[in-house]
């Protein structure tokens, strides 16, 4: 499987080795004394929980952060890599989870802004075109990235390092954001490049793939290195217990609870944007019944925050019959009174839209609280006391550690933030609950957690709507399964009829039928 | 001097302080930064300006003097809001202010003294030709400088790597960061090209428009350039267009009272400022317009992780 | 040497107290080099300036009559701060409160009775809040930048006035001078005392109370915090931020349009061509000087009010320029706002040469 340059793991001819590498944020030791040996040909799965350090080092391997101590070795030379510009010099390449594009401007000018100045624009559009087709990787150089989907982007950031023909490239978790099909159109590409001698550091928590494709693997856990193993041989188990440092409990699933009244019904729900880079709702037709946990899967971008919106009333809708909550119509009603309905939201972001970052917690509680008739607010009166009460149960109840009695909601970490956000609407026991990307960077005992508290909300006969782009996590939980794709929704399938590949043809197919008109993207 | 004449010259004399001052911050909010302190800067460089050009005579010093006070001025927000990451709009606000009363304070003892007329620049033979020899080939060095400083700013934004990566800059400066461009460092340098350019349209008003220093003498043209970059959707081209448009609705007035007219002056006077609400109406209900040419960090402060 | 500044992990509520008597302290530091280089002692000069006005009961008066609208007008700024909303027409709506407010003594000035001060004041406050309206509805409508249409409106809303004295509204007795005529008896505001402190100042203590109830107390308060720091989770949260752009802006229009009639009616007793030497605009230093809590404001304007006297002061007694008021008010502003940075950030000076290897 490996061509290469026939390069051992082991043998001294490293690309890049990094010795006692050690990154302090104040207190914090996000990095602390990591070792990291990679290789040409060799495909190196950087592993780890989020806030095990895995970023943290890898921006220090590309400049754009600097370790407080320790050295950095470029084929056997040490080497201080003081910016992304000189990491670009060395040949190091870096594809971002949160891509580094520039809506506003082409394919071409995205790319040359990576490039060093004094190319021709035409001559770069056409290697553009050339290496991206050679690639399997097609774009239009002169494409607004604004118009593109996420995948197009991610390939842009991936042709964008292949024309710097980098002898290092670091991808941070690529396929977070593409259908299982774009994934393995990416990894074909990646092995090709290994082939040709390319060294690949591959951050992932996705671990079946990792042990589809890589070679060797290097695990973090709290800034510290813990293992170093080669994945082929591992299994998805043993590699999740290095990651965690001990064994996750098995979820327990509401077993007994047999589907009742539906609860939450979209019917014919369709909603325009007024955002050009948005994405228009059409038809879509749901139900969520009491007892049973419904998923919408999806690539990120294809109206997920839309339907989010819709349902949670944030955005209300001229047909009252749009959306139903416990028979109800309601299309019409804002978000304050779906809630008096008993329905409750968690959206996606967890600063800025779910909670406020500067206010305490109890202030928070106020946010989804002052409506329904809980004491938190009389006669327009705010009670201190009773929100502060709310919050004190929230965060006993659903585990939240706090080093003060009512912080700030940004000194949370973003676990028992998620928490938080997820245990103030549970503690109300609503009849439906809508949340959106629940566990969503979350680290594994935190969403385990979560993911429990879900499946006894069901069991105890709510109705529960969970839109997630984590395949797993929707195959964990899920009772039924629907696909967004371009802002229509599929049929829900039971969760047992549907393999992965099935929906990530769901995912795909919508996206052929649309054409190339369709306005996909996922600006922020 | 033909009548129409002489209503083309006063059209180019009021707008070109307005296409100046908006060139200037054009840029500025292309690399992402809302520079409020305008009239602030405009103000200190038309006193400065004067004051420079009073006691050495020489309006080219004047205009020297009042560059360095607009880049000066826009030294101090840049110091604030990209070194110590305050708000943008408050500290754009304060400066204004801070300007306002500076100038006033230093204007004091120009008050009424004749001022040093910057000259034109009168091309041989072809200002000779009647009619647009005085239009186009008979103005002052600042006339010229406006119209080759949008041309300038039209091109480079546009066609050089400089300008794509000031657009970057402000289009998503966390990107700009992590491709190893120095966001702050670009953001001082647009900033002080804001500054100079305001500082240079105080100059002309009060060397070219009227030779003369009076308080508050910038009239709130500032904040219409600040308009006007609106108006124009952040592009060179349309700014040219508005500049003129608003140089016209700006002398209107004293045409429409010339010619005996019955309506009160200070009607007329508003019409600058009634035309610039009514525009920022039409333009910024547009939101496809809007939302393509924004700058996308515009305002927004950026801290790069240590 | 450059600065380099780190994040705190908490707002420092040391600092939040400490940062505006910091920026008053490097105001008259530099306000001080200032009085040193122009030539004069620069001990007396501040003195002067920001001690002399307290000295007698005449000046303490004086700043407190000059007080009040700055306290009125920087209330309601405050909120609108705090809800992200830039007002900064309040000279506009202040003119148009006045104005407004001025036609009554002006048509009706026979209406003697204290009902017709009560409609003196109330048509102030709401031409105040419906001139600020203006600018509320169209960013509301259209999206048009409040801080442009606000601002242009100043211009507009003066212009008018400047019309209505030296046209329609002169006083045909006032030898030609642009002015009303002179405002008497019930159109006047009552006195508190013998001097010149007139009833503005409890309405500018009122206000504070009220404000300071609405912010720390109320539903409505919260809502404003909320959608002004995060607009997002206000939507979230059910709030409205179309309604509270258009609350906040007519409340402080309408606390502007007060301070404007009970600047015509008190001090000045008849309508002039200004009402106001720019108190609009320096309530904006107010509104921050007092960290957009009311009570802040109360001292903040007391202050400013202060070194308006102190610069008449300085010109009487030394001949210093009075519009060292406006620099020194200007200064102050950005004093605060640098020293603001303080509270989320901690300041650490690093050498040049480890920052060249590091960045």
């Amino acid at each position: 499987m490996r061509s290469g340059n026939g390069d051992q793991p082991g043998s001294g001819a490293s690309v890049l080795e990094a010795r006692n590498i050690v990154k302090l944020f104040g207190d914090l030791r996000a990095n602390d004394d990591i070792a990291l040996t990679l290789k040409p040909g060799e495909i190196h799965a950087l592993l780890g929980e989020n806030g095990a350090g895995k970023s943290t080092l890898v921006k220090i391997l590309y400049g754009a952060l600097q370790p407080t101590s320790g050295q950095i070795f470029w084929k056997g030379e040490p080497v201080t890599i003081s910016n992304p510009a000189a990491a670009r010099a060395l040949g190091i390449g870096m594809v971002f989870q949160h891509f580094s594009l520039f809506d506003a401007l082409t394919v071409t000018q995205n790319i040359a802004l990576a490039l060093a100045a004094g190319r021709d624009s035409a001559a770069l559009a056409e290697r553009i075109e050339t290496v991206s087709v050679d690639y399997g990787l097609p774009l239009r150089p002169d494409a607004v990235v604004a118009d593109l989907s996420v995948g197009e982007r991610q390939r842009i950031e991936v042709v964008r390092c292949l024309l710097q023909e980098p002898r290092l490239l670091i991808l941070d978790e690529p396929t977070a954001v593409l259908t299982p099909q774009e994934a393995g159109q990416l990894f074909v590409t990646l092995e090709r490049l290994a082939g040709e001698g390319c060294a690949l550091l591959y951050i992932s928590h996705r671990l079946e793939e990792v042990k589809r494709l890589c070679h060797d693997a290097t695990i973090l856990r709290h800034g510290r290195l813990v293992a170093r193993v080669d994945p082929r041989r591992e299994s998805a188990a043993s590699l999740a217990k290095f990651m965690i440092g001990s064994d996750v409990a098995a979820l327990r699933s509401g077993q007994g609870a047999k589907p009742g009244a539906p609860l939450l019904e979209l019917a014919g729900l369709s909603m325009s944007t007024d955002d050009p880079f948005g994405v228009a709702l059409k038809d879509i037709d749901l139900v969520v019944r009491s007892g049973e946990i419904v998923a919408i899967a999806g690539v990120a971008g294809n109206g997920q925050s839309e339907l989010f919106d819709a349902v949670s009333g944030e955005r209300t809708n001229a047909r009252v019959d749009a959306v139903k909550l416990a028979g109800a119509p309601c299309g019409g009603e804002t978000i304050t009174q779906r809630r008096r309905r008993d329905a409750a939201f968690v959206p996606e972001e967890r600063l800025g839209h779910a909670a406020v970052s500067d206010l305490p917690l109890s202030e928070n509680i106020i946010l989804t609280h002052h409506a329904i008739g809980e004491g938190v607010v009389r006669n327009g009166l705010i009670d201190r006391g009773a929100a502060r009460d709310v919050m004190t149960r929230v965060a006993e109840h659903y585990d939240v550690r706090k080093n003060l009695p009512d912080p700030e909601a940004r000194a949370l970490s973003g676990g028992n933030l998620q928490k938080f956000v997820v245990g103030r609407e549970m503690e109300r026991r609503p009849r439906i609950l809508v949340v959106h990307q629940p566990t969503w960077g979350v680290d594994a005992g935190a969403a385990a957690f979560i993911r429990q508290s879900l499946i006894d909300m069901a069991g105890s006969g709510s109705a529960v709507l969970m839109i997630s782009q984590d395949l797993d996590e929707i195959f964990e939980i899920a009772d039924r399964i629907a696909v967004i794709s371009r802002g229509e929704l599929s049929e829900a399938y039971p969760a047992g009829e549907l393999s992965p590949e099935r929906i990530g043809l769901l995912m795909a197919g919508t996206h052929e039928r649309a054409g190339p008109d369709g306005g996909l993207g996922d600006r922020a | 001097m033909g009548a129409l004449e002489a209503v083309i010259l006063t059209i180019i004399a009021a707008s070109t302080p307005l296409l100046l001052a908006a060139t200037g911050e054009l840029v500025t909010e292309r690399s992402g930064v809302l520079n409020l302190g305008v009239e602030g800067m405009m103000i200190m460089g038309a006193v400065c300006s004067f004051a420079a050009a009073y006691v050495s005579g020489s309006a080219p010093v004047g205009i020297l003097a009042g560059l360095a006070a607009g880049v000066a001025m826009s030294m101090l927000f840049a110091f604030l809001t990209q070194t110590l990451m305050t708000s943008q709009v408050a500290t754009g606000l304060s400066l204004t202010l801070l300007g306002l009363g500076l100038s006033g304070l230093i204007g004091e003892g120009f008050t009424g003294l004749p001022g040093v007329k910057l000259a034109p620049v009168q091309i041989p033979v072809l200002s000779g030709i009647p009619f647009i020899g005085p239009i186009l080939f008979g103005q002052d060095i600042l006339v010229y400088a406006s119209l080759a400083l949008t041309a300038a700013v039209g091109y480079v934004l546009f066609r050089t790597r400089t300008g794509l990566v000031i657009n970057a800059v402000g289009g998503n400066h966390q990107s700009a960061h992590a491709l190893g461009y120095g966001v702050i460092r670009v953001r001082y340098a647009c900033i002080a090209f804001g500054g100079g350019c305001s500082g240079l349209a105080g100059a002309y008003l009060s060397l070219a428009y009227t030779p003369q220093w009076v308080e508050n003498m910038s009239a709130g043209r500032g904040w219409i350039a600040l308009a006007l970059v609106v108006f124009a959707t952040w592009l060179p081209g349309r700014l040219f267009v508005g500049a003129y448009l608003f140089g016209t609705v700006w002398i209107m007035g004293l045409y429409v009272q010339g010619l005996g007219v019955a309506v009160p002056s200070q009607l007329l006077s508003s019409l600058p400022y009634l035309v610039t609400i009514a525009v920022l109406i039409v333009i910024s209900g547009n939101k496809a317009l809007i939302t393509v040419n924004t700058p996308a960090c515009i305002g927004q402060p950026f801290a790069p992780e240590r | 040497m450059i600065i380099r500044l780190e994040r705190r992990s908490r707002r420092s509520t040391a600092m939040a107290l400490l940062s505006p008597l910091l920026a008053i302290a490097v105001t008259l530091a530099l306000g001080a080099v200032m009085f040193a280089a122009l030539g004069f002692d620069p001990a007396r000069a501040l003195y002067i300036y920001f001690v002399e006005p307290l000295t007698s009961v005449w000046s303490v008066e004086e700043v407190i009559v000059k007080a009040a609208p700055l306290i009125l007008i920087g209330v309601g700024l405050a909120v609108c701060f705090t809800a992200n909303v830039w007002n900064i027409g309040a000279e506009g709506q202040l003119t148009i409160g006045a104005l407004l407010g001025a036609a009554i003594p002006i048509h009706f000035t026979a209406w003697q009775s204290p009902l017709a001060l009560v409609f003196m004041l109330a048509l102030g406050a709401a031409g105040g809040a419906l001139f600020a309206a203006v600018p509320a509805f169209l960013k509301t409508r259209f999206s048009a930048n409040e801080i442009l249409t606000s601002l242009m409106l100043v211009y507009v809303a003066q212009l008018l006035l400047d019309w209505l004295v030296r046209g329609p509204w002169r006083d045909p007795e006032g030898y030609n001078f642009p002015q009303s005529v002179p405002f008497e008896g019930w159109q006047l505001l009552p006195l508190l005392g013998e001097g010149r402190v007139h009833i503005g100042a409890v309405f500018a203590v009122a206000a504070v109370v009220v404000v300071a109830f609405i912010m720390g107390r109320t539903l409505r308060g919260f809502e404003i915090r909320v959608v002004g720091t995060s607009p997002r989770a206000g939507a979230f949260a059910g709030f409205r931020e179309k309604r509270v752009i258009l609350f906040c802006f007519m409340l402080s229009g309408g606390l502007a349009g007060l301070a404007g009639i009970c600047e015509v009616a008190g001090p000045s007793g008849e309508l002039q061509p200004i009402v106001s030497p720019g108190y609009g605009f320096t309530a904006i230093i107010v509104a921050f000087l007092g960290r957009l809590n009311p009570i802040g404001v109360l001292f903040a304007g007391v202050l400013l009010a202060i070194s308006y006297m102190g610069g008449e002061g300085v010109q009487v007694e030394l001949g210093i320029s009075a519009r060292t008021t406006q620099v020194f008010q200007g200064m102050l502003l950005f004093f605060i706002l640098a020293c603001d940075t303080l509270i989320r950030y901690r300041m650490k000076l690093v050498h040049t040469r480890k920052m060249a290897k590091e960045v």
